[in-house]
C-alpha cells in the first residue's frame, strides 16, 4: 500500500442522547485513491466525513490526515481537506469568483487569483464567475461548491453525495473532474447512493451499517468475490421443469419455460460451463442463444446490506 | 494565528455593508436623524436645559449609545446566524480557523460597522444641535467597548437563535426598551425618587450616563461605575462565548 493520507484508529461518536453513529471504525486510505463510502441511510457515512472534517467531535479514537492528528493538530489537518457537503449551501448573494476566493481565504491560503480561475476553468465555471450564485443553476451550484472546496488546494476531497439531484449528463460530466483531480494527486473519498457511480470511479469500497464498517475491499476483488453471473440460454422449445440429468447445475426456468438461467460464482467456478453445454446436447435440449450478465454493485450491496440486517 | 481567514471574513462582512447600504448605513442614520428632528428640536424647544445642556444636544449621547447596541447586536448576530440557516456554516467549521478567530473577524467587523456608523451619526447630529465633546478619548473609550461588548452579544444571539423570530426577540424586547428607559432622552433626576432607585438595575443606564459623561462632564452615576459595568458586561460575555466555542453549543455536535 502506498503512503496513507487517512488513517483512523478505534473511532466511536455517540450523541448526548446515547445514539451510537460510529462504532470502532479503523480505516486507512492511501494517497491517490478513490474510496467510495456505501451505506443505507443513516448507516453513518456523513458522520464519519463530517468527524474527519472537524464538524463533529469524535467521542473516543484518533483520526490522521496526512500524519495529522484532527483533533490536536487541527490547523495542519484540516488544510489537507477539501469538502463538499450533501446540501447544496453556497452564498446565495456573492459572486462565483468572489465565493470560491473567499473560500481560499477562510482555510488560510494567500490570495492566488490565477488558481482561483484554474479552478473555474477546470470546472466549466468560468463563464459564470461574475453571476450571483443563487442565479445559476442547481448542477452549476454543486460545481461551485466543489470549486470551494479545491480553493485551497486539499490533499484529501470529501465529496458526500456529490451527484445528488443531477442529471446523468452532469453527473457523468463530474466523474471526469473526479477523475481528473485523481490524476493531479488528490485523494478523493466520497459518499453515494448511486452505486454505479462507485462502480463507475471507485477503486476501493468501504460498506457502512450501522455506524461500523462491514467490509473494505477493492472493488474489482468485492465484484470477484460476491458477484454472480447468470448465464441465460434461450431455448427453442420451452421446457415444463429442469431435467434431471441437469440436477447438478443450479439452473431455473424463466419466461414461460423458454429460457434456462445458469447461476454461478463470478469467481473460480466458470468451468462447469462446457460441461452444462455438453449436457444441454447429450440431454437433447436445442438452444437458440446465450447471454451472460455479471452482478452489478448494486445487487452486491442489496445483498450484502440485506445479509446484515 | 490564521490571520488569511480573519482577514477574508472581516472583508466579506465589511464589503456585506456596501452591498446592503441603505439597510445598513442609511436607515440607521434617517431613523435617528428623525429623532433629533422630533425630540430635539419639535419637542426640545419647549424643554429646558437638562443638566446645563439644551436638550437637543443632552440626546446626543444616548441616541448614539441606541444606534451602537442595536447595530452592533444586529450586525453580529445576522453575521453568525445567516450561515446557520442557510448551512454555508461547515466551511467555517471544517476550516483551519479557532474559535477565536471566528469570533475576532465577525465581532471586529460588526463592532467595526457599528462603531463608523456612531460617528457618522454624531456628525449628522452636529447639523441640527451645538456639540461639545469634553473627553475624546473617554468617549472613543466608551464608543469602542459598547460596541466590542454589543457585538459580542450579538453574536452570542446570532448562536443561540434557530430561527429569524429568536434572532429579533431580544434586541425588540429587551435591548430597545432598556435603552428607552436608560436616560437616553432624560436625566435620572427628572424621575420620581422610587424610579430613580429602580432604574439603576438597568445597566444601559450606566453605558448612557458615562458615554454622556464624556461630552458635557455631567453624569447621572460616576464614571467610575459605568465603565466597571461596561467591563462587567463584556466579561460576562467573553465568558458566554469561550463557553460556547468549549462545548460547541449550537455549532457542533
Amino acid at each position: 500500500m502506498t503512503e496513507p493520507v487517512i488513517e483512523i484508529e478505534g473511532l466511536y461518536k455517540t450523541y448526548d442522547s446515547g445514539f451510537s453513529a460510529l462504532k470502532d471504525i479503523h480505516l486507512c486510505i492511501p494517497k491517490g485513491e478513490i474510496f467510495a463510502l456505501l451505506g443505507p441511510n443513516g448507516a453513518g457515512k456523513t458522520t464519519l466525513i463530517n468527524t474527519i472534517c472537524g464538524i463533529v467531535n469524535p467521542t473516543s479514537g484518533t483520526i490522521r490526515v496526512n500524519g495529522y492528528d484532527v483533533v490536536r493538530e487541527f490547523r495542519k489537518a484540516r488544510e489537507q481537506i477539501g469538502l463538499v457537503p450533501q446540501e447544496v449551501t453556497v452564498e446565495p448573494f456573492a459572486k462565483v469568483f468572489a465565493t470560491v476566493k473567499f473560500s481560499r481565504g477562510v482555510f488560510g491560503k494567500a490570495r492566488d487569483d490565477a488558481h482561483v480561475e484554474r479552478v473555474l476553468k477546470d470546472l466549466s465555471l468560468w463563464d459564470k464567475r461574475d453571476n450571483i450564485t443563487r442565479e445559476v443553476s442547481g448542477g452549476m451550484k454543486r460545481r461551485v461548491m466543489i470549486a470551494k472546496a479545491l480553493a485551497h488546494e486539499p490533499q484529501v476531497l470529501f465529496l458526500d453525495e456529490p451527484t445528488a439531484g443531477v442529471d446523468v449528463e452532469l453527473r457523468r460530466s463530474m466523474w471526469n473532474v473526479v477523475r481528473r483531480l485523481r490524476e493531479q494527486g488528490v485523494t478523493i473519498v466520497l459518499t453515494t447512493h448511486y452505486l454505479e457511480e462507485a462502480e463507475q470511479m471507485a477503486d476501493r469500497i468501504g460498506v457502512i451499517q450501522d455506524g461500523a464498517i462491514a467490509l473494505v475491499e477493492q472493488k474489482t476483488a468485492l465484484m470477484d468475490k460476491l458477484g454472480q453471473k447468470r448465464l441465460s440460454v434461450r431455448l427453442a422449445d420451452p421446457l415444463s421443469h429442469v431435467p434431471e440429468a441437469l440436477a447438478g447445475y443450479d439452473l431455473t426456468l424463466e419466461d414461460a419455460g423458454r429460457t434456462l438461467v445458469y447461476t454461478y460464482s463470478a469467481h473460480n467456478e466458470t468451468s462447469n460451463i462446457r460441461p452444462l453445454f455438453a449436457d444441454l446436447e447429450a440431454a437433447g435440449i436445442d438452444y437458440v442463444d446465450i447471454d451472460t450478465k455479471q452482478s452489478s454493485l448494486e445487487e452486491i450491496f442489496v445483498d450484502l446490506v440485506g445479509d446484515k440486517s | 494565528m490564521n490571520f488569511h481567514a480573519i482577514k477574508t471574513i472581516y472583508a466579506a462582512e465589511m464589503y456585506r455593508t456596501w452591498r446592503t447600504l441603505f439597510q445598513s448605513v442609511l436607515s440607521p442614520i434617517i431613523s435617528t436623524s428623525l429623532y433629533f428632528v422630533v425630540f430635539g428640536s419639535a419637542i426640545g424647544s419647549r424643554i429646558n436645559e437638562v443638566q446645563g445642556v439644551s436638550y437637543g444636544a443632552f440626546i446626543v449621547p444616548g441616541l448614539i449609545m441606541l444606534s451602537l447596541m442595536t447595530q452592533g447586536i444586529s450586525n453580529a448576530s445576522f453575521a453568525i446566524y445567516f450561515p446557520k440557516f442557510i448551512g454555508t456554516i461547515y466551511e467555517l467549521l471544517s476550516a483551519p480557523i479557532s474559535f477565536v478567530e471566528i469570533v475576532t473577524s465577525y465581532v471586529g467587523a460588526a463592532a467595526t460597522k457599528s462603531a463608523a456608523l456612531g460617528l457618522i451619526i454624531l456628525g449628522t447630529a452636529t447639523l441640527f444641535v451645538d456639540i461639545q465633546i469634553a473627553h475624546p478619548f473617554w468617549m472613543l473609550t466608551f464608543l469602542v467597548l459598547t460596541t466590542i461588548t454589543f457585538s459580542l452579544f450579538g453574536f452570542i444571539i446570532g448562536i443561540w437563535a434557530d430561527n429569524f423570530e429568536k434572532l429579533t426577540i431580544i434586541p425588540l424586547l429587551i435591548v430597545t426598551p432598556l435603552t428607552f428607559l436608560g436616560g437616553t432622552f432624560y436625566s435620572l433626576d427628572m424621575l420620581p425618587p422610587l424610579w430613580q432607585k429602580i432604574t439603576l438595575i438597568n445597566p444601559v443606564v450606566y453605558l448612557v450616563s458615562g458615554f454622556r459623561w464624556s461630552f458635557y462632564d455631567t453624569a447621572d452615576v460616576s464614571v467610575g461605575l459605568s465603565l466597571g459595568m461596561i467591563g462587567l458586561f463584556l466579561a460576562i460575555c467573553i465568558a458566554i462565548v469561550a463557553w460556547i466555542f468549549k462545548t460547541g453549543y449550537r455549532l457542533k455536535s
